[in-house]
């Protein structure tokens, strides 16, 4: 079964090839038939290929398979060459497996959209990417899925392009991220030119080798590659195109953030992490960054409206936990954030697209009500979702891998109590902003009759990821709740365990309570503010300073309007003058010239024939003139 | 008889060619502007004819023979055409086809 890996991203490739070649010929059941059957034969696949590493003795589970050279320069030639390893296993099963239930969604979400077969294809080369970035064995080859998941978020968030608003959001999220990609591009070419490879194993084994701890290059490496992992897992700064990513259908949201795109980033930094242990100073930044973007893009989620914004902004916090996570050194706790993140966060999302199509496109949540009792499975699959999400304890995954996180950022020597408050602080905000999402949406009084167009293929899946972000947290249980680390002892052998200082780990017990009142209190002020008394929340909102500071982190603390300042307007600016300069002038003579020759000439063709007929009398004698002269 | 000499017949082809130029450029009635290509064919009929008598060659005369049938073909489809742009504008008037202007 391992020697069919390259069959993982091959298949979605190959429906992807399938569906544009065919097109718009095809039956929308022939389309939905090979878009969702690659996935799902890649996934039965991935399956099997984890299944035979896993029955392999621990220390051997990694299989590499070799396709073919890539390219031959001299002494660098990168192979196509793809890795399944502990991590990439989880990578990939979590990719395939929630790819696998978007799609199935899909199909009847997607029902009666003139792009039918087009959404397909662009999901497929979106799966087909990821899966070859988390599976390369070769930082190239990482780059090429890298590249490819760029085009896909860009073809699919601009997906109904006819709507300006949508292509520019498009538009924005390939360019934040590029410019996160160059950063990361040319960290690869230092990487390239001083260690000579881009193999990732050996790279790691040279640069552990050849740069000593804290030395400028793993320090000028590390930042860069950084640089590309802030770009696509929308952390400050570049956070700003996830938001407004939200103009693509909702599958293709739920994708981006769950399965496929923003996780990109952790996934970097968990395989590079021997590259990152060797630049402290740029890990230190790594938790800073988690810590600083948790903090703000939960804020601005307690403002939003529009439900699906609420869901981007607490993706780009939680995926600050995983930063914060891979910044104190807790690799296999990112990962295992990242495994149950996808769960509950796909589970939101295509919960939050049945309740938005159910209410004809109402996205804003003060205009939604009710639906506890209209959308029973919607509401209990979205509840287990948020309880995941707020991190309720016992019984949610996201407790678990919330709650390693956190306990780590206290304990590890990379960490501090500082780093634990700030994750502890937007735990509180996390479950305030979660709970008032699900009591504006389901309770209260019903404002809008439901549609009743949510079918068994829409349904099924978000029963399948409520199961799973409950029992998910299972898999790595702390020491005070059975002691039963499968998971971290699973990718032990690739993800060294946070470097944690012994005096600190005492205050595991405390922490979790801590962690546990935190989601608890936070669920009880979301439920005092907007159920029990929204007047005591009203009478507060209407003070200048709540009023300003609602706008502030409603706009996202500014980053558009500061970003539009310092770079989109200078460059405007910059081609409105440079349209103006001298050189266009020579082409336009030039153009001009060649317009007036036409005129003149124009007016030499009267078609009167007796005119021609004069022209060659004229001309025949001229030159028998000069030929009798000369 | 005395032999006319070359000069005098080539001087008629000449005139006869000229007359034809002529009458192709200020006649404006399409019958009458074929008939001057006519004659401008055959001035330069005379002129292969008088070629071969001078240097006794048969050359001469089939070409002219080749200049009568091309004459033939040409006044079959240039008349054809004058009979369509007749139906289509009513009119003769070679200035009348003028619509292909630049």
């Amino acid at each position: 079964m391992l020697d069919l890996l390259w069959l993982v991203p091959a298949i979605p490739f190959a429906g992807f090839v399938l569906l544009v070649a065919l097109g718009p010929r095809l039956r929308h059941s022939a389309a939905a038939v090979i878009g969702v059957g690659s996935i799902a034969i890649a996934t039965v696949i991935a399956f099997g290929a984890a299944a035979a590493l896993v029955a392999r003795p621990p220390d051997a589970r990694v299989f590499t398979q070799a396709l073919w050279t890539w390219v031959r320069v001299g002494d660098f030639a990168p192979a196509v060459a793809f890795r399944l390893d502990a991590l990439s296993t989880v990578m990939m099963l979590v990719v395939t497996g929630v790819s696998f239930l978007i799609h199935l969604y899909s199909t009847a979400f997607m029902r009666g959209d003139g792009g039918y077969s087009r959404f397909f294809a662009y999901m497929n080369l979106f799966v087909g990417s990821m899966l070859v970035l988390v599976l390369a064995d070769n930082l190239l080859l990482l780059y090429f899925g890298w590249e490819g998941v760029g085009l896909c978020s860009y073809l699919l968030i601009g997906f109904w392009y006819q709507d300006p608003a949508n292509a520019n959001a498009g538009r924005k999220a390939f360019i934040v991220t590029r410019v996160g990609d160059t950063a990361m591009a040319i960290g690869l070419f230092i990487l390239a030119t001083e260690l000579g490879t881009l193999d990732i194993q050996p790279l790691m084994e040279r640069a552990a080798a050849s740069w000593p701890a804290g030395s400028a290059l793993p320090t000028a490496a590390a930042a860069l590659l950084l640089g590309g992992a802030v770009g696509k897992s929308a952390q400050l700064p570049l956070q700003t195109w996830l938001p407004d990513a939200m103009a693509g259908p909702t599958p293709v949201s739920a994708l981006i953030h769950a399965a496929t795109m923003v996780t990109a980033g952790v996934y970097l930094i968990a395989r590079t992490h021997v590259l990152f242990a060797l630049a402290p100073a740029v890990l230190f930044i790594v938790a800073i960054v988690g810590a600083a973007t948790l903090l703000i893009a939960g804020c601005s989620a307690l403002t939003q409206h529009d439900l699906k914004r609420i869901l981007a902004y607490s993706t780009i916090s939680q995926i600050g936990y995983m930063f914060l996570a891979l910044g104190v050194g807790a690799w296999s706790a990112a990962i295992f954030h990242f495994m149950t993140h996808a769960f509950f966060k796909a589970l939101l999302f295509l919960a939050a697209g049945v309740v938005i199509s159910e209410l004809h496109e109402e996205h804003d949540v003060f205009r939604m009500g009710g639906l506890r009792r209209a959308l029973p499975v919607t509401f209990w699959t979205f509840l287990i979702g948020s309880a995941s999400l707020a991190a309720v304890p016992l019984v949610t995954a996201g407790f678990y891998s919330k709650d390693l996180i956190l306990y780590e950022a206290w304990a590890s020597s990379l960490g501090g109590p500082w780093l634990w408050l700030a994750g502890l602080t937007g735990a509180v905000i996390t479950a305030i902003y979660t709970f008032r999402m699900v009591f504006l949406t389901f309770f209260g009084e019903l404002r809008q009759e439901p549609a009743g167009r949510a079918g068994w293929r829409m349904q099924a899946p978000l029963v399948i990821l409520a199961v799973l972000a409950m029992v998910a947290g299972f898999v790595e249980l702390p020491p005070t709740l059975g002691a039963a680390p499968a998971f971290s002892a699973f990718l032990e052998p690739i993800l060294p365990a946070a470097p944690l200082v012994p005096g600190r780990t005492g205050a595991l017990l405390w922490l979790q309570v801590a962690a546990g009142i935190a989601a608890l209190g936070g669920i009880y002020v979301a439920w005092t503010l907007y159920l029990q008394s929204p007047a005591a929340l009203a009478s507060v909102m209407r003070g200048a300073a709540a009023q300003a500071i609602h706008r502030f982190w409603f706009a996202g603390w500014g980053f558009d309007w500061l970003y539009d300042r310092l770079f989109v307007r200078p460059l405007l600016w910059l081609a409105r003058v440079a349209a103006r300069d001298g050189i266009d002038h020579i082409y336009g003579a030039l153009a001009g010239a060649a317009g007036l020759g036409w005129r003149v000439l124009a007016r030499t063709q009267t078609g009167r024939i007796r005119w021609y007929a004069a022209g060659l009398t004229a001309g025949a004698l001229i030159v028998t003139t000069l030929v009798l002269l000369s | 008889m005395a032999e006319i000499p070359v000069t005098h017949g080539l001087a008629v082809a000449g005139v006869l060619f000229a007359l034809g130029v002529l009458g192709v450029l200020v006649r404006r009635n399409l019958i009458f502007m074929l008939m001057s290509i006519e004659v401008m064919l055959n001035a330069a009929g005379l002129a292969f004819v008088l070629a071969g008598a001078r240097w006794a060659q048969p050359d001469g005369q089939v070409m002219f023979l080749f200049v009568l049938a091309m004459a033939a073909a040409e006044v079959a489809v240039g008349l054809t055409l004058v009979i369509q742009f007749f139906r289509r504008a009513g009119t003769l008037d070679a200035d009348a086809a003028s619509t292909m202007r630049g």
